[in-house]
């Protein structure tokens, strides 16, 4: 194949930049141009539920530091829409085409949308993805409404919880599991989670629904009716309910893609109809779909900062020269704020079939939980414990036995495995909902 | 000027919080916040902070980057 000179990266937030920025870093120096859905520059998600919210940051001052010249072209506020891979060409929504002859899929998700169309177009309702999105949950909280009702207890909806107890708004948590976080880190972690809302005074709803949402004459929410008869009153709604991947416009491409993902091998590959990896498409980001060695046979999903990053340039390194870089060596790792604690996590905590506290307590807020599946250390969640995953991390990457047999400091007596109790034992899908 | 830090680095060493205390906070033991678009008088400061790291987790836009679109 001759080398790449006209190369398209499809997405413009955290996976496709970074890809754009490693291949000029890598030497390319061809055609380079960036397509994206949303008007805005590049921007950094994690602090739009966090720094944003509570009103420090403002939303247009989020934008990713450049680390290296893209010199590229920008097609900015045009989705793509369609994919030809035999004509090597890609549609966008404007009408127009661009043709490569390198493809870097980096299309990443979007919120799920609220399911019962007419109550999503109630006023009043958010979602929490964008920095549009930040902008205007932002304004909203600082109409002080009367109370918020968040509905999903993932990392985003506690994060947004937690910046509207920050500012001593009323705020309600409805979540279908046992706990806050159940399907990333199980009841176990997840009931020290549901503990740090309900100390700061959220009102948590665990093991209900949502059944229908009400509104005024004005067309703007008024709260929620839920499955167990209450009735909650809210002025604003804001829905976590996960995410949904942006894979339709590669419908009939014959790059394999659908709702879990647009799958990949190792080099960061799409895979044609025939499960071939192609050798001119790329694929990087939340978008992908991977087999990582942590979880076997069944490929995963990671919604996850840190594999954007990795992936991009896993997928930069093997367009310039094939071969030259694996992404199966990584561990994924992510990080959340929530209620004054520090929540990290190293390696697959969904895919552990029990859970141990390995270092300190839950009753003390400060503990290390570790993740066992057959006989392996496969995960950690440090909670206000940062300084020790990177020891965990180790233990991962050897493949260390569980219950783990180190001494570390700190370490409770007595502690036992017990049952990590997530839903199905699906980590992809227990990923797809963080 | 705009910044970030990679906060799967980040172990709460906090020596940017003291070099840089506008920029960079802890809220409770171990919750780092920072401001990813501080005002450009910041930079010295910053870039100690950045210097300061044990991990290296702080990347800081370099002056001039190429900011398009």
């Amino acid at each position: 194949m001759s080398a790449p000179c006209d190369v398209v990266i499809v997405g413009a937030s955290l996976a496709g930049l970074r890809a754009a920025e490693a291949l000029r870093e890598g030497g390319y120096a061809g055609r380079l141009t960036l397509v994206g859905d949303e008007p805005h520059a590049p921007y950094d998600r994690p602090p739009l539920s966090k720094q944003v919210l509570s009103g420090w940051v403002r939303p247009q001052e989020t934008f990713l530091p450049r680390l290296h010249p893209i010199a590229g072209a920008w097609r900015l506020g045009v989705a793509a829409s369609g994919l030809d891979t035999a004509a090597q060409r890609v549609d966008l929504a404007d009408g127009t085409a661009l043709d490569y002859d390198r493809l870097i899929i980096a299309t990443g998700t979007r919120a799920r949308p609220w399911p019962v169309e007419a109550e999503a177009g109630l006023g009043g309702m958010h979602l929490l993805r964008t920095l549009d999105h930040a902008a205007a949950l932002t304004a909203a909280l600082e109409a002080k409404p009367s109370r918020v009702l968040v509905v999903g207890a993932g990392f985003t909806g506690s994060e947004v919880a937690s910046a509207c107890r920050d500012r001593g708004i009323e705020v309600t948590v409805v979540e279908q599991g046992s706990t806050p976080l159940a399907a990333v880190l199980g009841p176990v972690v997840g009931g020290h989670a549901a503990i740090l809302q309900r100390r700061a005074g959220v009102d948590l709803r665990c093991g209900v629904s949502v059944t229908s949402l009400f509104g005024d004459v004005q067309g703007r929410v008024r709260g929620a009716r839920l499955s167990d008869g209450n009735v909650v009153e809210a002025d604003v709604v804001v829905a976590c309910l996960g995410a949904v991947r942006n894979t339709e416009w590669l419908a009939g491409s014959g790059v394999q893609a659908g709702p879990a993902g647009v799958p990949c091998d190792a080099a960061c590959r799409a895979l044609s109809a025939d499960g071939a990896p192609t050798d001119d498409i790329f694929v990087c980001g939340d978008v992908s779909h991977f087999h990582h060695p942590l979880a076997g046979e069944r490929r995963i999903a990671l919604e996850h900062w840190g594999n954007a990053i990795n992936q991009a340039r896993v997928a930069a390194a093997n367009l310039l020269r094939p071969g030259s870089a694996t992404n199966a060596t990584a561990l994924p790792a992510f990080w959340s704020m929530q209620f004054g604690a520090n929540f990290k996590s190293v390696g697959l905590p969904s895919h552990g079939e029990q859970v141990m506290i390995v270092q300190g307590a839950l009753e003390t807020g400060r503990f290390v939980a570790a993740y066992g599946r057959g006989g392996r250390i496969v995960g950690a969640i440090a909670v206000n414990q940062a300084q020790w995953l990177p020891f965990y991390e180790q233990q991962i990457l050897a493949g260390a036995a569980f219950p783990p047999d180190w001494r570390v400091v700190d370490q409770p007596q007595g502690a036992t495995p017990q049952p990590a109790g997530f839903p199905g034992a699906t980590p992809g899908a227990a990923y797809a909902g963080a | 000027m705009r910044i970030l830090v990679d906060l799967n680095k980040c172990q709460l060493y906090a020596q940017c919080c003291f070099l840089a205390p506008d920029v960079f906070k802890l809220e409770g033991e171990e919750v780092l916040v920072y401001h990813p678009a501080p005002d450009e008088t910041m930079r010295e400061r910053v870039l100690r902070a950045a210097a300061a790291c044990p991990v290296l987790a702080i990347v800081v836009e370099p002056v001039g980057a190429d900011s398009s679109p």
